[in-house]
């Protein structure tokens, strides 16, 4: 993939209003609202326990917010619409990767199961491995599957949480490819990674998380630029702005 | 949920391991307890060294009673196993190769036919606390039993010698005359005042005369005493209500009942939690499957496959026990809604617990314990820790399932509807929490 793309001006297809979760006391997201238009990457960065995969899984249905709403044509066509990688590979370690695949699309109810999961197979590149067990699968594939799930119902938007933790620099190359191929054809992909290279190289949008509040939403760039860093370290333009935000 | 279904079901099928263990140990367990409780605990093996010299024998009034006829009741309550020496049995109970040794003395004879002094046994056993209280009360039982049987030979020799004394006797000797017996002596002696003249001697003899009535009446009344010294009070039982359970049927039921837990718990907890272990739980309840459906298509699995595996071993344990398959339809009530509380309570457990072994611990723990206290008889711990029994074992399936099977096997009381109702309120009960516990998905 080459560098980042600009936004789109289309209509958006998820609206994200007023969030916020809490798990007894503990806030983890507060009145966080942003919107996603289709074939943005946005990334969504934060320090450990900044609410980031509770913001994903609550776009992706798997969490119910404790007030605010996710609305858009992404969330009316059902739970298919938002296509989903858990951090932690969701997977049946006991079926073959076709058997998880076929699986999930009958229970996302897709029409012609069969095709979807021959199209998945294709576009992970996992077909010579269709047939193996889930459990002898490395981490890479096993990630590459769980990303293929989220794609089975050909989603408006795919929610990926830390998609690239468990993968090697080849491996990783290789997802990126993948995902800024499903973007340009006009799948908005939000995703979350501590590889801040990674935000800098390919998100079109960065949003910024810290103790479950929205501090940051713009271009990576932008971000770059309030943090008072040169354009070559994202990492430190990051850490001053959070810094001077007391995080 | 039937796409599910049949996920569980390959799962299951490609894991030969836990299948096999889940089959195998529930019905080793079961076999376990049903042999405990249909056979008791078998004769003791006790070495009995009889010291009295051969052909002895206790006096009762003019009767003999054997004393080996003591040593014979012995050896029908215990395994006997005939040693010569009081040392040679000393050894063989320290050497373990008998529980206990009982040494009859000589002096048995002497002491019983003596009147003033008891005889007197020794009873040498060993082992830990537990063998000593259960040797012990073994060996007490048998003696206690031999004592009867003795002693009924006693009393039936004191018996006929009382009933030669009242009614006389032949002395077998040619042309010797029969002796009198004290209960004809009144009405000769009345014979006789009758024909005597008033005064004198008439008057001493009508006092011996009324002794003599009032001897025979008293001894004869002893006679029907000594009869009722031996087993003073007889015991008659009656079932207050219900059908009396064999006790090998009853084993049938615990054993069944075991299996159906073991297996539809096990499999209940283990793919509620394998779904959390997996992480695919929240990738399903995000729309795909709810939560409810989810505990019911795991509840569904366990249950059916508990359920099969019950009516596997009714009709296996058919072949060796007589049961009566006209009632098959109440066997099928009783084991579906147990195995539906089964199920329940184990969802609940998958439902909190984050992990398979997790949850396959906590399933054991919580059902090994339910089974043994649903078993504890009444009177067999105090009344207070009966109670709390009695409350564990309500507000958990097994004791409900274990009833309704009992009912519907044997007839037993209670009737099989209260414990069907009691079990289908546990499923509701159980699956709320499974419910409630599975809101935080992941």
């Amino acid at each position: 993939m080459e560098g980042p793309r600009p936004t789109a001006v289309a209509e958006p297809v998820l609206s994200v209003s007023g969030l916020a979760k809490r798990y007894g006391e503990r806030e983890a997201l507060r009145d966080v609202s942003f919107d996603v238009h289709p074939g943005e990457l946005v990334a969504v960065v934060g320090p450990n326990g900044a609410g980031k995969t509770t913001l994903l899984s609550i776009i992706a249905g798997a969490q119910s917010a404790s007030a605010g709403s996710v609305s858009g044509p992404a969330v009316a066509g059902g739970a298919g619409q938002i296509g989903w990688a858990p951090q932690q590979p969701a997977l049946y370690s006991k079926l073959t990767v076709r058997e998880n695949l076929r699986l999930f699309a009958r229970l996302e109810e897709v029409l012609d199961a069969d095709a979807a999961v021959a199209q998945m197979l294709e576009q992970t590149g996992l077909g010579e491995r269709a047939d193996e067990r889930v459990q002898s699968l490395s981490g890479g594939n096993r990630q590459r599957v769980n990303v293929a799930l989220g794609l089975l119902a050909d989603p408006h938007v795919l929610a990926l949480d830390e998609p690239s933790s468990a993968l090697d620099p080849g491996q990783r190359a290789r997802l990126w490819d993948f995902v800024g191929a499903l973007a340009a054809h006009g799948t908005s992909v939000l995703f979350s990674t501590h590889h801040l290279g990674e935000v800098r190289r390919y998100a079109t949008r960065a949003i910024v998380l810290a103790d479950g509040e929205l501090l940051f939403d713009g271009a990576p760039a932008e971000l770059v630029a309030r943090g008072g860093a040169t354009d070559d370290d994202f990492e430190g333009a990051f850490v001053a702005f959070l810094g001077a935000r007391g995080h | 949920m039937k796409a599910l279904l049949l996920k569980d079901l390959l799962i299951l099928r490609r894991s030969r391991l836990l299948v096999g263990v889940l089959v195998v140990y529930p019905i080793a367990i079961a076999l376990l307890i049903g042999l405990a409780i249909s056979r008791g605990p078998g004769k003791p093996k006790v070495a009995i060294v009889d010291e009295t010299p051969p052909g002895q024998t206790v006096q009762v009034g003019s009767e003999r009673v054997p004393v080996s006829r003591y040593a014979e009741q012995l050896f029908d309550q215990v395994q006997s196993v005939k040693v010569p020496t009081r040392s040679k049995a000393f050894g063989d109970v320290k050497s373990g190769k008998v529980l206990a040794a009982v040494v009859i003395p000589a002096n048995v004879a002497a002491r019983v036919g003596s009147g003033l002094k008891q005889a007197q046994l020794e009873v040498l056993y060993n082992g830990n606390a537990l063998e000593q209280s259960l040797v012990q009360s073994q060996i007490e039982a048998a003696l206690a039993q031999a004592n009867i049987g003795f002693s009924e030979q006693i009393q039936r020799a004191a018996s006929q010698a009382i009933g030669a004394l009242l009614s006389g006797r032949n002395l077998g000797v040619l042309g010797a005359p029969d002796l009198i017996g004290l209960g004809q002596i009144p009405g000769e002696l009345h014979g006789i005042v009758a024909r005597m003249a008033p005064g004198g001697d008439r008057a001493a003899l009508e006092r011996v005369e009324s002794f003599a009535r009032f001897a025979s009446q008293n001894l004869n009344l002893a006679k029907n005493v000594l009869s009722t010294i031996g087993q003073p009070i007889h015991v008659k039982t009656t079932l207050i209500s219900g059908r009396r359970t064999p006790l090998n049927t009853f084993a049938v039921v615990v054993a069944v009942s075991v299996s159906l837990m073991f297996v539809c718990v096990l499999l209940a907890s283990g793919g509620v939690a394998l779904e959390r272990e997996e992480h695919t739980l929240a990738r399903l309840v995000r729309g795909l499957v709810s939560r409810s459906a989810l505990l019911a298509e795991k509840a569904l699995l366990a249950a059916g496959c508990s359920l099969v595996l019950a009516l596997a071993m009714l009709a296996g344990i058919a072949a060796f026990v007589a049961l009566d398959w006209s009632r098959f339809g109440l066997w099928l009530a009783a084991l579906a809604l147990g195995a539906a509380g089964f199920a329940a309570l184990g969802v609940a457990i998958g439902a909190l617990a984050r992990e398979v072994r997790a949850a396959s611990l906590l399933a054991f723990l919580l059902s090994l314990p339910l089974a043994f206290l649903a078993l504890v008889p009444s009177g067999a711990v105090g009344g207070g820790v009966y109670d709390a029994i009695g409350v564990v074992s309500f507000v958990f399936p097994f004791k409900a399932a274990l009833q309704a099977l009992d009912a519907a096997v044997n007839g037993a009381s209670p009737s099989i509807g209260l414990p069907l109702v009691h079990l289908a309120v546990l499923t509701l009960v159980f699956g709320a929490l499974a419910r409630a516990g599975l809101r935080q998905a992941d």
